[in-house]
């Protein structure tokens, strides 16, 4: 846990200069400083293997993907930039704003603040396997017939929050579904439209 | 992000293993919601992440004669939801409740929270090298310091960010930790160390050390608990100050009482003046201000947050309050 941070400019002059003076740590502040890789780790039998590049399968949508992933590559880079999925935005990248919300094994994440490689073997679904065919997703629906969007960013995200929230709660109060979606931001402030659109959902829903 | 190399472990022994020669640069991660953070934000740069989620059968919350116990792979999401914890101990019931958003709830998880490293401005800019990164200096104790300590600052006056943690202190939880070692385990209440040990790291964790399950003690029938967080935004966010209370009652009076708040210090931080001062009486609002206001007497706010001895003094007095309703 302690290690200190190279991208300040100054920062690092400095931390250079004092790990010089100190031999041995100096020399390990200059091969970062040369871009060089860290050495693989010897693994024996039994030992833990580490990858710089993973296999990993999933399904999006219902459909297998299998593919080669770096460890530094988000699921929603992965949706977005390899599997063409751009339903799942890329807001603040920081797993705050719920642009990029998607299910994952019927659970709802972000998929900018979490590695690809942490999705092998799961169940992924996004936007663009809500409806089934022409037909829209209840919630879908709900949003359109209550106006539950207006510049339609954040709309995606609020979707996939709103099926997971009500795949948990049938039949959530107000309350219930302010707090399920309080890691969704619409900048539009669409809020109460957005809460009756689930209220709503969740009705039609029930009925089945 | 710059790559780094990925170990997803068969067993917590071989991650432990790994682990054993003390290499900085490998990190664990739970859910990787912290972690993730650190790496974009160029706080730290792995050379390997090691997966402890991939672990099989470390997410479970099993009840048994001594209490329940906990596997630090546990979503907080599924805390959170657990019938048995929101039945015998509330506190932990609403502290897992309202960590972060429902998104991160589903994927962060109980050890991953206990070892979160502190959200302090300073500390997150990679470009600023405090004292916790090595530098000199804490860049808070005369800066913007709105959302920073009020107790046991000095070297840092960062706050220590988790909700699990006090409500876990209050409950007398323990931390199981194991390393390469062997187990060992390590009341919560004393896997914090404040910035004078050591202002580097939060915990007592030696860096070849994984959390590996947390315990509970048995709830005693006439026990209480509640915890309180104040946020400052209305969808979610960190603690600006939290209360976490565990009282042990004969009717309305208090036998005895803890007391941990968030958000104030850069360890959970234990009331135990207000804690003394409430015993024998009765578990009301007014009883509770009054024994939080002269125990706050001993905080030393900085220039922008003074309004946190009046928040605590609150949280404290509602929460304790709603242990005698």
């Amino acid at each position: 846990m302690d290690s200190v941070p190279k991208k300040r400019k100054s920062v690092s002059r400095r931390a250079f200069i004092q790990s010089v003076s100190g031999g041995a740590v100096g020399a390990g502040v200059v091969s970062r400083l040369l871009g060089k890789e860290p050495r693989p780790r010897p693994t024996g039998p039994g030992e833990l293997e580490v990858f710089e590049k993973k296999r990993i399968s999933f399904t999006v949508n219902g459909r297998k993907v299998i593919l080669d992933a770096e460890p530094r590559e988000t699921l929603l880079q992965v949706l977005r930039e390899r599997l063409r999925l751009t339903g799942a935005k890329r807001v603040c990248n920081r797993g705050e704003c719920g642009g990029c919300t998607v299910l994952l094994n019927g659970r709802t994440v972000y998929a900018c603040h979490l590695l690809a490689v942490q999705a092998d073997g799961a169940d992924v679904l996004t936007v663009e396997g809500l409806a089934s065919g022409d037909k829209l997703h209840p919630v879908q629906q709900a949003f359109i017939d209550k106006d539950g969007y207006q510049c339609g960013f954040c709309t995606p995200g609020f979707l996939l929050a709103s099926v997971g929230l009500l795949a948990k709660n049938k039949q959530p109060t107000f309350d219930e579904i302010r707090a399920g979606l309080a890691g969704n931001i619409c900048r539009c402030g669409n809020y109460q439209k957005i809460y009756a659109a689930v209220g709503a959902a969740a009705e039609v829903l029930r009925r089945g | 992000m710059k790559n780094f190399q990925y170990g997803k472990p068969a067993s917590l022994e071989q991650a432990a293993a790994f682990l054993g020669p003390g290499d900085p640069n490998v990190f664990v991660m739970g859910g990787g919601t912290d972690l993730l953070g650190e790496i974009k934000e160029g706080l730290v740069e792995p050379a390997v992440v090691i997966d402890l989620k991939a672990v099989p059968g470390l997410a479970y919350i099993k009840k048994d004669k001594d209490g329940v116990a906990i596997g630090a792979l546990t979503t907080i999401a599924d805390l959170a939801e657990d019938p048995g914890i929101q039945k015998d101990y509330r506190v932990l019931h609403e502290a897992a409740a309202v960590v972060a958003s429902p998104q991160l709830r589903n994927v962060g998880t109980v050890g991953g929270n206990l070892c979160q490293r502190p959200r302090c401005w300073y500390y997150r800019d990679a470009r600023i090298v405090c004292n916790k990164k090595g530098g000199v200096k804490c860049y808070a104790e005369k800066g913007r310091n709105k959302y920073h300590a009020v107790f046991a600052g000095g070297l840092c006056w960062a706050v220590y960010p988790s909700d699990l943690a006090p409500a876990l202190i209050a409950l007398d939880a323990k931390a199981v930790i194991l390393s390469a070692k062997g187990e060992r385990t390590v009341p919560l209440a004393e896997f914090y160390m404040p910035p004078i040990v050591n202002v580097r790291k939060e915990n007592v964790l030696n860096g070849q050390e994984i959390v590996k399950e947390v315990r509970v003690p048995q709830a005693k029938a006439n026990e209480k608990s509640a915890y309180l967080k104040f946020i400052e935004r209305g969808s979610w966010d960190f603690a600006v100050v939290s209360a976490a209370v565990k009282a042990v009652l004969s009717g309305t009076t208090i036998e005895n009482i803890r007391i941990v708040c968030g958000g104030v210090a850069p360890v959970p931080w234990r009331m135990t003046k207000a804690e003394e001062a409430l015993k024998g009486r009765k578990a009301t609002e007014a009883a509770a201000r009054q024994a939080a206001k002269s125990a706050l007497k001993d905080a030393s706010p900085l220039a922008e947050n003074g309004y946190k001895i009046e928040l605590l003094e609150t949280i404290i007095a509602r929460a304790v309050g709603s242990l005698g309703k």
